[in-house]
């Protein structure tokens, strides 16, 4: 399960920038990670687009939507807000796991900053919790060489069970064989076995109990996995979610672009 | 009981049941399988390079030089846009509106009514030629500068160098962020706020963030200042002196900021800061190209168009008001009269307070609206200078220093446009927070404006 070096690749593999057309799409792909560690550099990388990056956490606080074609086959890619876990509580990182968790994305490019990596590997152990579909971009390669850090990615590759690929988003550097590692991950070529963190026996049964509930509860919700182990946990705003039916309409509103004023953005009210 | 419900009350039983607690165990597993991935994959060389960095912020985020260092560099941001935008501004002004008159004398060469001519050219052109000319070259200096700071990630500097007085204001750190945003745009700045993660935190940053003076908001004050400020002044330190008015104009705001900040914190939005992180990134070499990019495409006419879609039919609603008579007098002389003891209670005038509210949907068409209003039906002559532009307002419409301060004053504190106000309903759903959102910052530039003017009659 290596993932490919690109620059020796074959010619057939071929990037096309589409921009905003991204009415048509054979593909899904979330770009997650923490903040500041260049998703929007890499969103416009792949897609052409002109998303604001900045050299400051904090810049995305919006799904953003692109399109690409790759070796034939077209993609739509959403651009996620930074967020450090998945259990955080601020509305841009609500956005990112919002989509994470209800988007079904067909794959979860999981960007991390290659200078970083022990604190940035949290989010990705946190999204191989509730997915298989994943591949990591160990961005910002140049900056951890310069500064005399080397990553290897091959052994993070197996530490993590699924392909991670070195990039440079801001040259295009590794993009082809990160590209081709996505589309063997969705096709099946490239088997995944994330890392988990095994769970006590007696709380394993609990959730695969509480799972089929779940299940009839929201019909169609992907991940009714985490769901069942933030309701173990006693968290508020799921039951709240569950209780009102919103889980439905969350699963839903991931399907339409983000138009930067969604109702789920909105502040609850006073305090 | 609900589907819902039953899952509910089942996950209740079985966390009952649970030994130990698992959210720590799962929290703690992972940050250990983390370490123990890392160091396993991550090798560093003996060298330090990273030293650089923190040399660097070791002065840039002090408690001694980080504040003056940020002012500095602010008033160099300003002395350099109002510098350099003096010039190209006034061969715009002059080729649009030598436009304006062949346009003009074109339309009534051919035999069309002077109404037409008058609307179209004398109106809607004109608001479109003012506004360009005043704000293109300030944003297309001073988006680019901004956005190499951006870049080079000196923001989260900025943050952190603010974070003190934010917490004694009960107020989030990341809301300089927020305000550096605003500077751009204050419904843009009202949208960052979603870094904060505490709603009562980012509430009051969405409130307060209108004290920030936006983009629309700049030309009016870089022209008050360089009229005002500087004409007094021998040409070489008068720029200077123009940035710093500004730099001033921008200090008081957010001394407001914090001032509002705090007054909220403890009136309808108790409590205290909460606790944060904040990276501080590396420092990074700015991509030229796409700082052009941004900053001349997305932000420079993006604001632009804006200001264009709303300058046109106020251009449109100003000729009307100047040129429709009841009896003897036009429109815009009987709403500026009406207005009249209400705007020299706060020590400006009528014709002032009617600008702002034609300008409600956008604040960059203040000046042209009360320009175009001040030179009556329309009939504008030409205002290829600035010195021009100081004897219209001094010598024919009496301003005095009082009116300058307070003109700035108020264009600092006022109201947010239609689209922030829309834009604060949106992010919060609420008619009370939008209806706060602005009317607060009108009732302050009220108050502040009063108080200023009372204070210097008193001493004059």
């Amino acid at each position: 399960m290596t993932a490919h070096n690109c620059e020796t690749c074959p010619a057939h593999a071929h990037l096309a920038q589409m921009g905003l057309k991204v009415e048509r799409f054979d593909r899904v792909i979330a770009l997650a990670g923490n903040p500041n560690t260049g998703k929007s550099t890499l969103f416009n990388a792949l897609t052409g687009l002109k998303q604001h990056t900045g050299n400051w956490p904090g810049k995305t606080v919006t799904r953003a939507e692109g399109g690409f074609e790759f070796n034939g086959v077209r993609y739509k890619l959403v651009d996620l807000p930074g967020t450090y876990s998945l259990l955080s509580a601020s509305q841009d990182e609500e956005v990112a796991r919002d989509f994470l968790l209800f988007g079904a994305p067909d794959c979860t490019i999981v960007v991390v900053d290659a200078t970083a990596i022990e604190r940035n590997l949290n989010l990705v152990l946190q999204v191989l919790e509730i997915t298989d579909q994943v591949v990591v971009a160990v961005n910002l390669m140049d900056e951890a060489r310069r500064k005399g850090i080397d990553v290897d990615v091959r052994s993070l590759s197996r530490d993590l069970g699924v392909p991670a690929v070195a990039v440079v988003a801001r040259t295009g550097e590794g993009l082809h064989a990160l590209l081709a590692s996505v589309d063997g991950v969705i096709k099946g070529e490239i088997s995944t076995h994330p890392r988990r963190a095994e769970g006590t026996a007696e709380f394993n049964a609990a959730i695969a109990e509480l799972v089929p509930l779940i299940e009839a509860a929201a019909p169609g919700v992907p991940n009714a996995r985490w769901i069942a182990i933030r309701l173990l946990d006693g968290d508020g705003r799921v039951e709240q979610a569950l209780r009102a039916g919103e889980l439905t309409t969350l699963v839903q509103r991931q399907q339409v672009p983000d138009d930067r004023f969604s109702r789920k953005i909105a502040l609850q009210g006073a305090q | 009981m609900s589907t819902a419900e039953a899952a509910i009350r089942r996950a209740e039983e079985l966390r009952r049941g649970l030994t130990g607690n698992f959210r720590d165990e799962a929290v703690s597993s992972v940050y250990a399988e983390a370490e123990r991935i890392a160091r396993r994959v991550v090798h560093r060389s003996e060298s330090e390079p990273r030293d650089l960095d923190q040399r660097i912020d070791r002065v840039v985020t002090s408690p001694i030089f980080g504040l003056p260092l940020m002012l500095l560099i602010l008033s160099v941001v300003f002395w350099l846009t109002i510098a350099a935008a003096n010039v190209p501004s006034a061969m715009i002004a002059t080729g649009l509106f030598w436009f304006e008159d062949k346009a003009a004398a074109f339309f009534d060469a051919m035999g069309a009514p002077w109404w037409l001519t008058g609307f179209i050219w004398h109106g809607v052109y004109r608001g479109l030629a003012w506004v360009i000319s005043v704000m293109l070259p300030p944003m297309a200096i001073f988006f680019p500068l901004f956005t190499i700071l951006e870049d080079l990630g000196y923001l989260p500097r900025v943050a952190f160098n603010l974070d003190f007085l934010f917490r004694r204001a009960g107020a989030h750190g990341k809301q300089a962020l927020t305000m550096a945003m605003g500077f751009g745009c204050n419904a843009a700045g009202v949208i960052a706020t979603r870094v904060i993660d505490s709603p009562r935190e980012r509430l009051v940053a969405i409130l307060t963030n209108n004290f920030v003076p936006c983009n629309g908001r700049f030309p009016t004050l870089i022209m008050l200042a360089t009229i005002f400020v500087a004409a007094a002044l021998p040409p070489v330190v008068a720029s200077i002196a123009a940035a710093g008015a500004v730099v001033g104009v921008v200090v008081i705001g957010a001394g407001f900021t914090l001032l509002m900040s705090w007054l909220l914190s403890r009136t309808v939005l108790k409590g205290e800061a909460s606790a944060f992180t904040l990276e501080l990134p590396p420092y990074r070499r700015p991509g030229i190209a796409r700082i052009l990019y941004t900053s001349l495409i997305d932000r420079t006419l993006f604001v632009l168009w804006r200001a264009i879609l709303t300058a046109a039919p106020a251009g449109a609603v100003i000729w009307l008001l100047g040129n429709i008579y009841v009896g003897d007098t036009s429109l815009a002389t009987l709403s500026a009269d009406a207005l009249k003891p209400l705007g020299q209670a706060i020590g400006l005038d009528g014709v002032i307070l009617l600008a702002y509210v034609i300008a409600i949907p956008a604040n960059e068409i203040v000046v042209p609206t009360m320009l175009m209003v001040y030179m009556g039906g329309g009939m504008m002559t030409e205002i290829d200078s600035l010195s021009a532009l100081r004897t219209l307002l001094v010598d024919q419409h009496g301003w005095t220093l009082l009116t300058a301060v307070n003109l700035m004053l108020f264009s600092l504190l006022h109201n947010p446009c239609a689209t922030t106000i829309l834009t604060i309903y949106k992010e919060t759903l609420s008619a009370k927070w939008a209806t706060l959102g602005a009317l607060m910052p009108l009732a302050v530039a009220f108050l502040v404006c009063f108080l200023t003017a009372a204070v210097v009659r008193l001493f004059t």
